[in-house]
């Protein structure tokens, strides 16, 4: 006798960029931070805004708002920090996000092929239908990460 | 969840650093990999102007004990406004020189942070990470970043082209004499 599949409720963390809400998997995300100065310095990748300064940490600015809603947040805004898998490293990306994040669990319906490759599934949640980010697709990071790199050498380079 | 902390040290290794500016940007670069800090204007009998450069950012070239040294233009090469140059750097085993607006000050880096992954185009290329300092941070420039291997191979080519007529019009008069 075959048991009905159990529906796989996860945990979400609900974002608001502008007017519209996304919701990135829990364990992608590390903590929801007050605006801090953001540094800059020439580079030629466009969807990094700068950098902050997190715990002794160097973090990206990658400014997703242009690709979501059209716009980029320029102020009164927090960063949520999240966890960016680069092949078998990860490293963390600051997110703008224009205010407060929700923590809720929920079923996600997977994306289909039609969907843009930044949206991970669907949940919906309180009437709204709402896109689950795929942040690999979402941010900046080298065209080919099928060759593992060294962990050591890539996270930090000794003086 | 938190990437893996970085590896403690031991004892805390430090790097001397010149602290210089592009364009009115602040950048490092290992002192170690400066050979020479001249003045621009103490430069100017020694520089040899390129008629055909190739490169927009590189007009001049330096003879050095026999081998040629280009000249780049720090802001153009970092896209930034245009501003007097005051100095350069001979950047040693390079064949690469940079134009500055000046030197900030020399100080010592305890940490280089690779530069995140998410910084994926040329500047790749152009960093050898970042460090914080003074409640900043400051990028630590490559010195090899400059100019890359086909860039250099371009100028070396332009280079020939200009030295080439030259050399030829020499054998020429040594025929007539």
């Amino acid at each position: 006798m075959s048991q009905p599949a159990e529906s796989e409720v996860q945990s979400f963390v609900l974002l608001r960029l502008g007017e519209r809400r996304f919701a990135l998997a829990a364990n992608q995300i590390a903590e929801l931070v007050p605006p801090s100065r953001v540094f800059r310095f020439p580079h030629r990748t466009p969807e990094v805004e700068g950098v902050i300064v997190r715990r002794g940490r160097i973090v990206p600015v990658c400014d997703v708002g242009e690709r979501l809603i059209g716009k980029s947040l320029k102020s009164r805004r927090l960063y949520l920090i999240a966890l960016r898998r680069y092949g078998a490293q990860a490293e963390w990306v600051a997110l703008p996000v224009t205010g407060e994040c929700e923590l809720i669990k929920a079923e996600m319906s997977p994306a289909s092929s039609e969907d843009s490759p930044h949206v991970a599934g669907w949940l919906s949640h309180a009437g709204d239908v709402i896109e689950v980010l795929n942040l690999n697709a979402l941010t900046p990071g080298p065209f080919d990460m099928g060759a593992p790199a060294p962990m050591a050498a890539a996270e930090e380079a000794r003086p | 969840m938190r990437p893996a902390p970085p590896a403690k040290q031991g004892a805390a290794r430090t790097e001397q650093i010149i602290l210089f500016r592009v364009g009115g940007q602040l950048f490092a670069v290992s002192s170690a990999s400066v050979q020479e800090v001249r003045s621009v204007d103490s430069l100017g009998g020694s520089a040899t102007e390129l008629s055909q450069p190739g490169l927009r950012k590189v007009r001049h070239i330096v003879r050095r004990g026999g081998k040629t040294v280009y000249v780049v233009n720090g802001a153009m090469h970092f896209g930034l406004p245009a501003t007097p140059a005051a100095l350069v750097f001979v950047l040693r085993g390079t064949g690469t020189a940079l134009l500055i607006d000046g030197i900030e000050k020399m100080t010592a880096m305890t940490r280089l942070q690779a530069l995140p992954k998410a910084f994926c185009h040329e500047e790749r290329q152009w960093y050898r990470g970042l460090t914080s300092l003074d409640q900043s941070v400051v990028p630590v420039v490559a010195p090899e970043g400059f100019l890359t291997p086909e860039e250099m191979a371009l100028l070396d080519a332009a280079l020939q082209s200009e030295e080439t007529p030259e050399a030829g019009a020499d054998e020429e008069a040594e025929r007539t004499q």
